[in-house]
Order: structure tokens, then C-alpha cells, then sequence
């Protein structure tokens, strides 16, 4: 699965949202991003997997929080005073599901073209290769486009024992994801 | 061409003459000749043309023409209701059904062709009704009672009119009843308090005695009674006469037909309301302020009487739904030429309109495997001494805040050991599970498993008893089975009245909140001082002499800090279990604002979904069945080690 347009063939110019995660920057497209959030109190999902393990408020709506700290293996952190929460739209199963995930801070929304783009490396990546949707440049710092809907795809219907599904144990402790 | 909206409303009307004329000739099989079902089927067979021939459907209208003209026969007691006809006629309604789905008219109809002319067949030989007595002359008079509406005086109607009217076209006599008017000092001079009784003669029909009320049709109560044959000893020989079924809403109140998106809409505003209110007396609580406190008490008030309104505009019968199960033992019973029954119990039990819709379904698949697996052939039955026909039992009744829909069967029973070996030859079970296990009957609503030794064509598909418990479930409900060799099944469904909206129990652990569906909350009890500190955290608690097992919430959902020194314990129930949850602190009521959980969350069983609180964060609501099995299963594992 990959994010509409941005690693088709002749992608075209796109409206991203930058962001930095444990010192990396990230960028999703601005297309998908509904609003940016302080940060607000979350609720703790007891038995929930690492990856999903919270639930916030959006106006009125019920929206799983997201860490993608943890399927793309970074350490795990602390909120700093510049933490924001984005809410994005994510193409799952042909539907929109909303969806917030942790960001250190949020910078802007730029514009990054086809020039922009980088090969994405086959070896020496930290980062499982089919969660990369493009790697590209802004402001000198590489940036990398996550593949949000092959995240959220693959931990659905993820290995026994880490889907949601598995089991009727849902309150036992769920081994960590990837 | 008919524009949309004109066409939406002639589906929904056809749709609506289509199911009411099922009913009826469902009924009439049973009972031939009960006068009102024959009047109604014809009425809504008279209705269907017209509307049809209305709406610019000449197909719909001319097929009909021949039914309504047997109908009117049989009316008038020229012909007798058959079981040839009432299956003719079903399949004449779902002709029209399927002409209807066309949504053109259809130019060539030969299935039409087909039917009407089996009708002409049939109604060519017909023998007149045995209730018409010996001959077709009439005798005796119509009986008509009608109620005006109370307020007719006041908005200018002149009920002398209708009298004169009676008088013109024939009624021998008109009394007026008078037990309706209420002491002199409370007579409203404007108000109607009056109603009649009349003897019309039976020459005249009963079309032109409706004529007479046809400026008076709001809110009518209009009842006509044929003339009375000579001699009626085949209907009075039939027994005291059954209560009849719901045919058509009462006349006399006067009903809307709204779309049902409007009714979700509403209920999400609603909640939405709920949410709102809870954050204002939130705040209103924080500012001490009198005058606003009083406001926000004002507007939770007004919240919980507009939630409760919502909620009861939404309840639909159960009877809602049971025509088609009604029709589908008919088809079944046909298919599999065996005689069936279907008793329907407390179809005036209400539900979630969401819950009726996502019920059927379930419904007619328990149904279906009763009929087919559940219920013995003809000639097991008559061997074993058990009357012929296989009786199925559907009955709805109210229980605390939950709907239990049973349906039983008076069949073979489920057997045991045959259930035994499928679940160990499907690895379900080890072979240590003796045949006497309590949980054994439970196995049949796991996936993958089905004990028919042959699969029909009605319910020997694969999927069965799993795919009912998990709509089931995701309506939040529960399924269990009970039966007996020999004697039959039960299938019990417990169902919560709502999802939108429920009472919960906000409950709070270490610093985190959860709320407990209140309907499930038995009582609260202070933990006793010698269970305060067990680690392994689980025991029994001793409550009124009965031994309750408990489950530490805190340790069951990894809760940091200390617990608090004096743990609460609520005891909840789901079915006949009882167990005790440990909690920190209760907190108190909240009106719980169900919000589903994502998919992301949807298998944590732990939950059964999240609310808003009123200071906005997010609480998740326990699962109150799934801890109870818990609680039992833990019960069960304390006594084996034992």
C-alpha cells in the first residue's frame, strides 16, 4: 500500500506537513492532516500494543493515539514543551479512519517536488523499507515520508499474538511491535 | 418520469402494504376465518393497486385486480380461505415485491401470467366459506362504533352531520354512548365526550358506510362489524378467539413516517448534548457559582428528558421483525415437508431500532437451524410419541435493563457426545473433557463448528452459530444454550435496550477512570480488611451467604500508585454469574455516551467501548460479560485446586 500520488510514477508536486520524531525529520502529506493539537490528556489503553496504546479527545470524537516510535524503531521519549499531536486521515480497508500520532514538533507545510526526491536506500536503512513511502530533502535535512497507511495496514492484520484480533486475552500484555 | 422523492415515498408506502399483506395471509393460514384478517388482506391488496395505479405502476395495479377479486369473494363469503390460496397469495406478494425492486414497469410478466392463472384454477373451484352459513343472503345488520376525535367541536366539525348521513343510507338505530362523559364540573363545552353505536342494514356496503365519516378521518376510531351470519358454529367451535396480532397501527393516532437516518442523526446530536452538559455542570461545579449552577442543573435535565425522549421515538417491537420469520416457517416447513409451528411470545417487547435491524438476521438463522437441525422428521416424531408438528417458540420479555429473546424448540435436543468428539476432532478440546461439561454446549458457537451430519441447502453452510454469536456480540449482547435430550433447545439472547446512551458507573483506579455499565451493577461493597493486601490478588468474597469471586481491576489493567485504603468493590452480574470488581474510588453516575472503539482497539475484549467525560477526557467502559466469565473462570480454576 502507499500513500496516494506520493511514490507513483511521475509524482507530482505535494503539500507535505514536516515534523521531528527522536531527532528525525518526518513529513506526512498536508492532505491528510485535519489539525494539529497541544498536547491534551490521553487515556491509557490497558493491554493495548506499544504502537497504539492511548485514546484522545478530537472534538467530540474518540481517536486512537498513535507512537510511530515504535514501528519505526526509535526509542521511546518523553513529551517535550514543543510536543503536538496530529490528527490525520488515513486510507485503511477503503474508509477514512482518524487517527493521532505524537510529533516533537511540528514545523511547516511545505512543498516537495519530484526533484525533491531521494532513492530510497535498499540497505543501511534504521527503518523497515515497505513503512518508507519516499525519503526527500528540505531545508538540507533528509526528509522521510512514512508509508502511515502500510504502518497502520500491517498492524492490523499484523503476526498472532500482536493483532488486535488475537485472542481472547486482550488484557494480556502484547509483545512489542516489529 | 417520477421524481425521487415521489418515488421514495411510493416504495416506502408498496413497501410498507407489502409486509402488512404478508402478515395477514400468514394469520389467515392459521385462522381461515377471522373476518378482520380477511378485510385487512383485502384492504391492502385494494390499497397496493391503488397506489400502484397511481404511481404510474399498471403492471403492479392490473396483476392485482384478479387477487382483490378473489379477495372480495371470499369477503363476501363466496369463497373459502385455503391453505392453495394463502400460499397463491404469498407468492402473488412477492411478485409485487419483486415488481416493485424493478422499479420500471414491466411490459412482459409471464411469472405474473403464471400466478393469476393458477388463481383462476383455484378460485374456479372454490367452495364457499363454511362460515358463510348455508346462503349467501345477508341477514341481520353492520354493528359500527366510532369515536370522533375530542377536539372535533372545537375545530368546527358537526357530528349531527354524520348522523344524518348514517340515517340516509339506512342505520336502523343509533344510540349514543355516554360513559365517557366526565362529572359536570369538569366538562370542556368544546370538548366531543360523545361516542355512537349503529345498526346499519346489511344491503348497504360497507365502502358507502365509510362514505359517511369521509370529512372526519383524522383520528377516526372507526369500528364496523358484518352482519352477523344466521349461524356461526364453525368459528365459535375454533375456541375462544386468539389475541390477535398488530395488524395496523390504531386508528385514531396519528403517525409520521420519518426516514430512520434522521432518528441516528438525532441521537448523535444527542449525545453530543449529553457530552456538552457534562462539561458544563464540569465547570459549573469548578466556578461555585450559584447561578450558573442552577443553570447547568436546569440543562441536565432538559438533556436526560431529551435522551430519554430519543431513545423512546427509536424503540421498535420486536413484532417488527417477526412477519418474517413467520414467513420464513412457512417456507421452511414447505421445503422441508415437515409440519412447523412458530409461536411468537411478547412481540410487544421493545429494542433499539439499531438493535431490531441487526437482530433479524441472527434471528432467522437460529430459526432456521431449529427448524432444520433442531426439530425431528415427521417420522422420528410420530415414533417417539411427540406430536406431529415441530413447535418453535420465539418469545421477547423485559429484563432489568437488558431485552431476553429466547427460542426454543420442542426438537431432539443437542447431542452431547456428538458435540464432544467434533470439538476434539477439531482440536477444540482436549479428550480429557468429559461429557457432562457445563461449557460443552458452548462449543457450537465457535467458529468452524457444525454437528449436521448432512449440510442442506437451509443452514449446513460452514459458518453458523459463531457468525450469530458475533452479531450478537457486537450488539453487546450475549448467547447462551440450554437443552435437553429429547425434549428440545433453547438459545437465550440477552440484549441491552440501547447502544447509544447508557447510565454508567464512573469508577476510578489508581488515577485513571472507567466506567461500569450501570444495568450491570448489583451493588457496591467496601473491601474487607483481610483482602486488602492479597497480591495474587483473588478470592471470594462472602456476600449475604453466597460466595461472590472478585478480580483486582488494578492488577488486571496494570494500574501504577497505591491503592487506595479503603477499596470499593462493585458487584456486577451478566446472565446467572456474579462477580466483584476492586476499584480505588467510585466516583458516581455519569450518563455514558457509547463511542466505538477503532479498529485498532475493536479486539480488546476487555472493553465494550470509550465515552467523553466532563472535563473532556476520554474514559473506556467495561466489558461487564466478558469479566464475569473471567471472574468464573478464575472461580472455576480456585476449586480445582482445591
Amino acid at each position: 500500500m502507499t500513500q496516494e500520488g506520493i511514490n507513483d510514477q511521475a509524482p507530482a508536486t505535494r503539500n507535505v506537513v514536516t515534523f521531528d520524531l527522536c531527532g528525525e525529520v518526518l513529513a506526512v502529506p498536508a492532505s491528510q492532516l485535519r489539525e494539529v493539537l497541544e498536547p491534551v490528556r490521553v487515556t491509557r489503553v490497558p493491554g493495548a500494543p506499544p504502537f497504539v496504546a492511548e485514546l484522545v479527545n478530537v472534538r467530540g470524537a474518540v481517536v486512537p493515539l498513535a507512537d510511530l516510535r515504535v514501528p519505526l524503531k526509535m526509542p521511546p521519549g518523553a513529551d517535550g514543551p514543543e510536543a503536538r499531536i496530529l490528527v490525520l486521515e488515513i486510507p485503511l480497508d477503503g474508509q477514512e479512519m482518524v487517527v493521532g500520532i505524537r510529533a516533537d514538533t511540528v514545523h511547516e507545510v511545505t512543498r516537495i517536488g519530484p526533484a525533491d526526491l531521494e532513492e530510497i536506500p535498499t540497505v543501511g536503512s534504521r527503518w523497515p523499507p515497505r513503512f518508507v513511502a519516499a525519503i526527500g530533502r528540505w531545508r538540507g535535512h533528509f526528509v522521510t515520508l512514512p508509508d502511515l497507511a502500510a504502518i497502520f495496514a500491517d498492524f492490523l492484520a499484523g503476526p498472532p499474538g500482536r493483532a488486535p484480533s488475537a485472542g481472547s486475552s486482550g488484557l494480556a500484555p502484547e509483545p512489542e511491535t516489529t | 418520469m417520477m421524481d425521487e422523492e415521489t418515488l421514495t415515498l411510493f416504495r416506502a408506502e408498496a413497501g410498507a402494504l407489502v409486509e402488512s399483506l404478508e402478515t395477514s395471509l400468514l394469520a389467515l393460514k392459521d385462522r381461515p376465518n377471522d373476518r378482520e384478517l380477511i378485510d385487512s388482506a383485502f384492504r391492502d391488496l385494494h390499497t397496493l393497486k391503488g397506489t400502484g395505479a397511481m404511481f404510474g405502476r399498471a403492471d403492479v395495479a392490473s396483476f392485482l385486480h384478479d387477487f382483490e377479486t378473489a379477495f372480495d369473494r371470499v369477503r363476501d363469503g363466496s369463497m373459502a380461505v385455503t391453505p392453495e390460496l394463502v400460499a397463491l397469495s404469498l407468492s402473488a406478494r412477492d411478485h409485487v415485491a419483486d415488481l416493485l425492486r424493478a422499479g420500471e414497469p414491466v411490459a412482459q410478466d409471464p411469472a405474473g401470467q403464471e400466478i393469476l392463472a393458477r388463481l383462476a384454477a383455484l378460485t374456479d373451484g372454490a367452495v364457499p366459506a363454511p362460515s358463510a352459513g348455508p346462503g349467501p343472503e345477508p341477514q341481520g345488520a353492520w354493528q359500527v362504533s366510532f369515536t370522533l376525535p375530542p377536539d372535533t367541536l372545537a375545530l368546527g366539525g358537526r357530528p349531527e352531520l354524520v348522523l344524518e348521513e348514517l340515517r340516509r343510507i339506512g342505520a336502523r338505530r343509533i344510540r349514543a354512548r355516554v360513559a365517557g362523559i366526565p362529572p359536570l364540573e369538569e366538562i370542556d363545552p368544546e370538548n366531543l365526550y360523545l361516542s355512537w353505536v349503529a345498526e346499519i342494514d346489511a344491503s348497504v356496503t360497507e365502502d358507502e358506510i365509510r362514505g359517511a365519516f369521509l370529512f372526519h378521518e383524522d383520528g377516526l376510531d372507526l369500528r364496523i362489524e358484518p352482519p352477523a351470519p344466521p349461524s356461526d358454529g364453525e368459528t365459535s367451535a375454533a375456541g375462544p378467539p386468539e389475541p390477535k396480532p398488530a395488524l395496523a397501527p390504531q386508528r385514531g393516532t396519528s403517525l409520521m413516517r420519518v426516514p430512520a437516518e434522521r432518528l441516528d442523526e438525532m441521537m448523535d446530536r444527542v449525545g453530543e448534548l449529553v457530552i456538552a452538559e457534562a462539561r458544563l455542570a464540569d465547570l459549573a461545579a469548578r466556578s461555585r457559582d450559584p447561578a450558573l449552577m442552577s443553570v447547568a442543573e436546569d440543562i441536565q435535565r432538559l438533556a436526560t428528558g431529551m435522551r430519554d425522549n430519543t431513545m423512546s421515538i427509536r424503540m421498535t417491537p420486536i413484532g417488527a421483525i417477526t412477519p418474517r420469520f413467520r414467513r420464513l416457517v412457512h417456507d421452511v416447513s414447505a421445503d422441508l415437508g415437515k409440519p412447523l409451528t412458530l409461536d411468537l411470545r411478547g412481540e410487544e417487547t421493545e429494542l433499539d431500532k439499531t438493535v431490531i435491524d441487526r437482530l433479524t438476521d441472527p434471528l432467522m438463522h437460529l430459526i432456521r437451524n431449529a427448524a432444520d437441525h433442531g426439530l425431528e422428521n415427521t417420522e422420528t416424531r410420530r415414533a417417539l410419541g411427540k406430536p406431529e408438528t415441530g413447535r418453535i417458540t420465539l418469545s421477547a420479555g423485559y429484563s432489568g435493563a437488558e431485552v431476553l429473546v429466547t427460542l426454543s424448540d420442542d426438537g431432539g435436543g443437542i447431542d452431547r457426545s456428538r458435540v464432544r468428539a467434533r470439538a476434539i476432532e477439531r482440536g477444540l478440546i482436549p479428550e480429557s473433557v468429559p461429557e457432562n461439561d457445563e461449557g460443552l454446549l458452548k462449543l457450537i458457537f465457535e467458529p468452524g463448528f457444525s454437528t449436521a451430519e448432512t449440510v442442506t441447502k437451509l443452514s449446513g453452510r460452514g459458518v453458523g452459530m459463531d457468525v450469530v454469536r458475533r452479531s450478537i456480540e457486537e450488539l453487546r449482547g450475549t448467547i447462551d444454550v440450554a437443552s435437553e435430550a429429547g425434549r428440545g433447545t433453547t438459545i437465550t439472547l440477552r440484549l441491552p435496550l440501547t447502544l447509544a446512551i447508557i447510565d454508567g458507573l464512573l469508577i476510578e483506579i489508581g488515577s485513571e477512570r472507567f466506567v461500569v455499565p450501570l444495568a450491570a451493577v448489583d451493588e457496591i461493597v467496601e473491601l474487607p480488611e483481610r483482602h486488602r493486601d492479597g497480591e495474587s490478588g483473588n478470592a471470594f468474597l462472602d456476600i449475604r451467604t453466597s460466595l461472590v469471586p472478585f478480580l483486582r481491576l488494578r492488577s488486571l489493567l496494570r494500574a501504577t500508585g497505591d491503592p487506595d485504603p479503603h477499596q470499593k468493590v462493585v458487584i456486577v452480574t451478566s446472565g446467572d454469574d456474579r462477580i466483584g470488581l476492586v476499584v480505588d474510588r467510585i466516583v458516581g453516575n455519569h450518563q455514558t455516551v457509547i463511542k466505538q472503539l477503532s479498529p485498532l482497539h475493536s479486539g480488546l475484549k476487555s472493553f465494550s467501548g470509550a465515552t467523553l467525560l466532563g472535563d473532556g477526557a476520554v474514559a473506556l467502559i467495561l466489558d461487564v460479560p466478558n469479566l464475569v466469565a473471567r471472574g468464573r473462570g478464575l472461580a472455576e480454576e480456585t476449586v480445582e485446586a482445591a
